[in-house]
């Protein structure tokens, strides 16, 4: 439309100072500030390296940490410092018993929050409906998982070790634990059974099968390899766990390897607190806790990479 | 209704069918019949109630904080609570826990600026800047790095950061605030970094494509772009940071020491609560002394310091999230 009025008749002075309009601005800013361009992408660069080294800063403290415990365990760690009991010579002290009892407490840990765990998740993915109960629970869940450890060591020592009178035996650290890494089972849990396609639970129900039948016999199955990589990350975090244990007031000083679950036990994370604290008496001890954690360090490992292994290979694609 | 194909009803396969489905339906219905329903209705009463034991849980923990507070409470009076004076063991005790709070406040705040730049780092450039293949190698590192338990950390700190920083600052004590703090902040880089690099992978890559596309280099796309829109995520993130450097333990017990003093000189040692609550339960504190009952005053306080903070990142997330 032209000045006139005249539609669909554009003259071509029109064009003329359509296409003026057009290239005139381009042409202004066509001469654009080199040493801007140069500067911007110069600190781009040097923004990109900054941020790598951050990255990189933490994976060299950890090399650090792991070259300084590796060298101080040289010489210390051996098949006698795994076999031999407590003793308050350096030279002849092992981690039999904190091994034998971390493997105690797992005994414990492992089944309990397994079946809570899971059977929480199931409740909360296949049964509940959007209300006040599921959302409670759900809230309550995400608040847990944030609670500071050494609070569960108050709960496990007001509760299982005064209360129901078990003291600090292997039941009542094994039951503190429990509670501490339930949320991280329930949660990857819900993951695991959300995983399992929406099809494959309407064709179970399509062939007559109730609720409890396609969750046993369809959705458990299919979640099993989330479920137990879920569960792989809660118990390497229970043996890595010291202070709820501290707290209700696991000795270190067992000479005798525990039996029973009713027994007082020690644990490694434990047994690395107070060589690392009694390093002002003995400095020895330095060396014993750093094989220690070597030990620790190389258990998290492997369970870490079963759970890595279990999580790529059996996890189907749908 | 021709196309859905309907059989006449006279022709010899239509009485198949009928007989089929007579026959389907029959076996429905003894089916139905056979089961009582018994599972579909016991099954999720017992589900419910594990699901409860987590709030049973939540609830236990408040209840034991807050029965043993109120006998603390009543044995000292709020005042003392708020004095600088802490000392629980001496023939006249006092339970003044400023001290604590000014332990968990610095080692806190020290960890932060060590975790919240460099984490935010590793979120920017794993997330905007690094290929795929560089991503691939760091990203699992730095979930090593969150996998360490605190115990190790706590070592680390007393035996070879301490010694470290001895020969920077002369005047360092053995046990101090300075290093269980960097140490903590590094513990706590993977879970900032991880966070905020979810928050920003979360913005579309339509937006920052735009960005791109107007000519703004990688830099600018991230401090004009990505970052605005991710914020309440980062944000969160930085304060859930927070809650866990408060409720952090073994670190902060073994490389900070158990000094009660009032004091600003993070160079010397001071105690947190979660410290405080270690060294108490794991010494000889009888039950049912008032040093006894403030282990669940602090703990109190420690929780509720932690609830607090949470619900505040969870508000940040939800409230300032940015839909696209």
């Amino acid at each position: 439309m032209n000045k006139d009025g005249n539609e669909g008749f554009i003259l071509k002075e029109d064009v003329k100072l359509m296409n003026e309009k057009m290239t005139r601005p381009e042409k202004e800013q066509v001469t654009f500030n080199k040493d801007r361009i140069a500067w911007r992408i110069g600190l781009n660069n040097f923004a990109k390296h900054l941020f790598f080294l951050s990255t990189v800063f933490a994976i060299v403290v950890l090399g650090i940490l792991l070259y300084q415990i590796v060298v101080g365990s040289i010489g210390w760690l051996d098949w006698q410092f795994l076999t031999n009991n407590l003793s308050i010579f350096p030279e002849k002290a092992g981690i039999k018993g904190a091994i034998m009892g971390t493997l105690f407490l797992m005994m414990i840990v492992i089944p309990i929050t397994l079946i809570i765990g899971v059977a929480t998740a199931i409740y909360l993915e296949e049964y509940a409906t959007e209300g006040r109960i599921q959302r409670i629970i759900k809230v309550n869940i995400s608040n847990l998982a944030s609670v500071p450890s050494v609070i569960f060591g108050l709960l496990g020592l007001t509760v299982f070790s005064r209360m129901l009178n078990l003291g600090p035996s292997i039941l009542a650290g094994g039951l503190t634990m429990s509670l501490l890494v339930l949320p991280i089972v329930v949660v990857a849990s819900q993951e695991a059974l959300r995983s399992v396609p929406g099809f494959l639970r309407e064709a179970s129900y399509g062939m007559g099968a109730d609720k409890w039948t396609t969750i046993w016999r369809v959705v458990l199955p299919i979640s099993i390899p989330g479920i137990i990589t879920g569960a792989i990350l809660s118990i390497s975090r229970a043996i890595g766990e010291t202070a709820p244990l501290v707290v209700l007031g696991v000795p270190t000083l067992i000479m005798k390897i525990p039996t029973g679950i009713m027994d007082d036990f020690t644990v490694m994370p434990i047994q690395i607190y107070y060589w690392t604290l009694d390093t002002v008496l003995t400095p020895e001890y330095a060396y014993l806790a750093s094989a220690t954690i070597v030990v620790l360090l190389v258990t998290l490992f492997i369970l870490n990479s079963v759970a890595i292994i279990i999580r790529n290979k059996f996890q189907k694609k749908f | 209704m021709k196309a859905l194909g309907v059989i006449h009803p006279n022709s010899d396969r239509s009485g198949e069918m009928k007989m089929e489905s007579n026959n389907v339906r029959e076996i429905i219905q003894q089916n139905i019949r056979k089961k009582n329903h018994f599972s579909d209705k016991l099954m999720p009463k017992i589900f419910l109630f594990m699901a409860l034991i987590s709030v049973v849980t939540t609830f236990g923990i408040v209840y034991t904080l807050i029965f043993d507070s109120i006998k603390f409470f009543s044995q000292v009076p709020i005042s003392e609570v708020f004095s600088t004076k802490l000392s629980p063991l001496s023939k006249n005790p006092s339970f003044g826990f400023l001290p604590l709070l000014n332990g968990t406040f610095f080692t806190t705040i020290i960890a932060m600026l060590v975790a919240v730049p460099i984490g935010m780092g590793a979120a920017i450039y794993l997330s905007q800047f690094a290929s795929e293949q560089i991503r691939k190698i760091l990203k699992p590192v730095l979930e090593v790095l969150a996998g360490i338990p605190t115990i190790v950390y706590g070592f680390f700190a007393y035996s070879f950061v301490t010694p470290l920083l001895m020969k920077l600052i002369p005047s360092l004590g053995a046990k101090n605030v300075l290093s269980p703090g960097i140490v903590m902040g590094i513990m706590i880089i993977p879970m900032v970094a991880s966070l905020s690099e979810d928050a920003m992978n979360a913005v579309p890559e339509i937006m920052k494509e735009g960005a791109m596309g107007l000519g703004s280099t990688k830099l600018e796309t991230t401090t004009k772009v990505i970052i605005p829109a991710s914020i309440s995520g980062i944000v969160a993130s930085v304060v859930l940071a927070i809650s866990r450097a408060i409720g952090e333990t073994m670190i902060v017990t073994i490389a900070s020491g158990s000094a009660k003093n009032f004091t600003f000189d993070i160079t010397q040692s001071m105690q947190t609560m979660t410290a405080y609550i270690v060294e108490f339960t794991s010494g000889d504190a009888g039950s049912g002394t008032v040093g006894y009952y403030s282990l669940y005053a602090v703990g109190l306080i420690l929780f509720i310091f932690t609830l607090i903070i949470n619900l505040i990142a969870q508000y940040i997330a939800r409230k300032y999230r940015e839909e696209y």
